[in-house]
Formats: structure tokens, C-alpha cells, sequence
């Protein structure tokens, strides 16, 4: 059985395939883990997006991959150049969980929600539909998309592992 | 509000490795008295780090981990960890309590209690000794646990370097008790804000 090549996005980056493979990315906590998926052209893509909004930022150059705003129309200029169609994309999602539970939660710990938010509010901008998703909770997450089938894994440490 | 989020210089990386010192050197000395087994510790690390080799130099974004989080409130706001591996923080219990484990794992809440209060006294001394040195009012919050993959864990306390780039400011030390029996790092993430009025209180010049 040949998957094809492991492509791993890290923390605040985004991957694009239409060769199939799997891409990969680990411990997501209040990240979220966006993957779109072209069924016909296999055209797949993953971004690690840490925060809600672009228009906090402070550095220097964008990268546009951190931001839920920036980042999945992004991903999709990048699937789009690919073959992909936007019509034809689906959404799923996983991560955007609050790691710790407080009692006065500082207001970065409440990200997580804020961030799974986001990500909708963008898909449904571009009239992307969210296929499935496993957001929220307070467990991390690591999550592998099979390009080959538009398959979704995500993998916790307490609740074993889903098929999305 | 100062935002000079650039490269440090040298004499300014070894004040905040002063910093580490001297709080996790009296975190060590809390964990000996808990433990009544000597701990010692490494020269702490400090440096603007990408997130990503700030994960690495923990153990790997996989790697599932005991972290235990404070949020630290004041007049230099940041983030605290404590980081134990699975079998450390076993031993850690079972050398404060001295009751044998029964089962390896999870940890049952009573002991996940018990590492909340762990990280909660050495914390709060890292926290009280860098306070009285700079005479800046530091508190914790109250403690809050986590048995889960260290990437996850670590990015939500990152998220306030997220707006200024991709690296955040570490000070890291590693402790290890006498036997090696006990691993684990206690580090500090001061918010990027906080690097002013903390090397006011050391005495840095700024320019």
C-alpha cells in the first residue's frame, strides 16, 4: 500500500498537495487543524492556524498561514493554482481545544473556541462546507489527511483515535 | 509599552539567565525539601526561540507530557510551565508521599491534585525569589494540570508571541533529583510587553 510522501506542516504553516500523500501535523492544542479537500483533482491542503485574526498582528511581514483569516483563503489561492475547484472543496476540521481549565481563564487560554470560530466564519465566506470536525474540549490533538481518499485523522492521547 | 522584539543582545540574554537562576534555583531548593533528596540543575537556557525548537528542546510536539501552567500576574505578566514526563512525575508522587504506585497510569485525580500543588509551590518560589530581587510584585494564579502531547500543551501558552513573529522568549531550566530519578524543566515565557519593565528592575539601560 503506498501512501505517498509524509508532508508536515508545522505550527503557523500551510501545506498544499495534488500528488496525494499524507500531510501531518502534531500537537495541535488551541491551534486549529483546517484541511480542504478537491474530491475529483485529490487536491488537498492543511493549515496549523494559531490565531483568530490578522489584524492583531504585530510582526514584521505577515505570515499568513498563523491567521484564520488570512491563511484559508490562502490555502485555497495555493489549491486553486493546483487544479482545484472552490465549488467542489469540502472543510474539516480538528484542534481549537482549551488546554487548561481555570477558573479566571486569562483571556489567551479562551483562544482555542475563538480560533474553531474563526475558521468557520472564513469557510462560509468562501461557501466551503464543513464536512466533519472534532474542535473544542481540552485535549490535543495530532491530525493526518490522506490526499489520496480525503481522509482524516486525528489521534488524542485520552480518547483514542477518530476517522474523520 | 516597549516593543523592541528583536534579536537580543548578549549581556542582555546573560541578565535573563541570571533571571533563571535565580528563580529556578530556588524552585530546586523547594523540590529538595519536598523530596528531602538534593536536586540540581542545569545552567538555565534563554534565547528568542522559533516555537517550534522551543518544542524540540522540551521533548518533541508528541511526546506526552505532565504540564502544569500558571499564569504568572504583576507587573511583568507571562507564562510559567512545569514539564514532567510520565514517569517522573510517578516518582516525584511516589518520593513525596512514599505510597508505591498501583497502577501506572493515568494518574487519578487525587494525583493530578497533588502536581497541580507541586508546580504551585515551585512556582510560587521562582516567582517570590525573582520578586524580591527586582522588586517587581509577581503573583501566580492558581494552577492549573494537564497530562497531554507537549505541543499542544506549550502552544497555548505561546499565543501572545503569535502577533510579533514566530519565536517567543524562553527561560528554561532543567532540573534533574540526585538519582535522575526526577527530570523536568521549569521555564518562563514573560509576555512581550514585560521585557522592558523587566530589565528596568535588573538594571539594564535602555535605550
Amino acid at each position: 500500500m503506498t501512501q505517498g510522501a509524509l508532508i508536515k506542516v508545522g505550527m503557523a504553516d500551510l501545506q498544499v498537495t495534488s500528488g496525494g500523500g499524507v500531510l501531518k501535523t502534531t500537537g495541535l492544542g488551541s491551534c486549529v487543524g483546517v484541511t480542504l479537500y478537491d474530491p475529483k483533482t485529490k487536491t488537498a491542503g492543511m493549515a496549523h492556524i494559531m490565531l483568530p485574526d490578522s489584524s492583531i498582528a504585530r510582526e514584521g511581514v505577515l505570515n499568513k498561514a498563523k491567521y484564520a483569516d488570512t491563511a484559508i483563503p490562502e490555502m485555497v489561492e495555493q489549491m486553486v493554482r493546483l487544479g482545484a475547484s472552490v465549488p467542489r472543496m469540502v472543510a474539516k476540521l480538528a484542534g481549537g481545544a482549551q488546554m487548561f481549565a481555570f477558573n479566571a481563564v486569562h483571556d489567551s487560554m479562551r483562544i482555542g473556541p475563538r480560533n474553531a470560530e474563526a475558521c468557520k466564519e472564513q469557510l462560509m465566506r468562501l461557501a466551503i462546507p464543513v464536512v466533519a470536525e472534532d474542535t473544542g474540549g481540552s485535549v490535543g490533538r495530532t491530525i493526518e489527511f490522506y490526499a489520496d481518499r480525503g481522509l482524516l485523522v486525528v489521534r488524542t492521547v485520552q480518547q483514542g483515535v477518530k476517522e474523520l | 509599552m516597549t516593543n523592541r522584539f528583536h534579536e537580543f543582545a548578549e549581556f542582555e540574554l546573560d541578565v535573563l539567565k541570571e533571571v533563571g537562576n535565580i528563580g529556578a534555583g530556588n524552585a530546586a531548593t523547594a523540590l529538595s525539601r519536598l523530596l528531602d533528596k538534593p536536586v540540581d540543575m542545569h545552567v538555565p537556557l534563554v534565547n528568542l526561540l522559533p516555537f517550534e525548537d522551543i518544542i524540540e528542546v522540551l521533548g518533541g510536539a508528541e511526546q506526552i507530557v505532565v504540564a502544569i501552567y500558571l499564569r504568572v500576574t504583576g507587573d511583568t505578566p507571562g507564562n510559567m510551565f512545569l514539564i514532567l514526563s510520565q514517569p517522573s512525575a510517578k516518582r516525584l508522587l511516589r518520593g513525596l508521599t512514599g505510597v508505591e504506585e498501583e497502577s501506572e497510569q493515568p494518574f487519578t485525580d487525587m494525583e493530578m491534585s497533588a502536581l497541580c500543588e507541586i508546580g504551585n509551590i515551585l512556582a510560587g518560589s521562582y516567582l517570590s525569589s525573582l520578586a524580591d530581587f527586582t522588586r517587581l510584585s509577581l503573583s501566580p494564579t492558581v494552577p492549573s494540570v494537564a497530562l497531554d502531547m507537549l505541543g499542544a500543551v506549550i502552544s497555548s501558552g505561546l499565543v501572545q508571541y503569535g502577533v510579533m513573529g514566530d519565536k517567543a522568549l524562553f527561560i528554561d531550566t532543567k532540573f534533574f533529583e540526585g538519582d535522575d530519578e526526577v527530570e523536568g524543566h521549569v521555564f518562563l515565557v514573560p509576555d512581550p510587553d514585560s521585557f522592558g519593565k523587566l530589565f528596568r528592575a535588573l538594571g539594564v539601560p535602555l535605550e
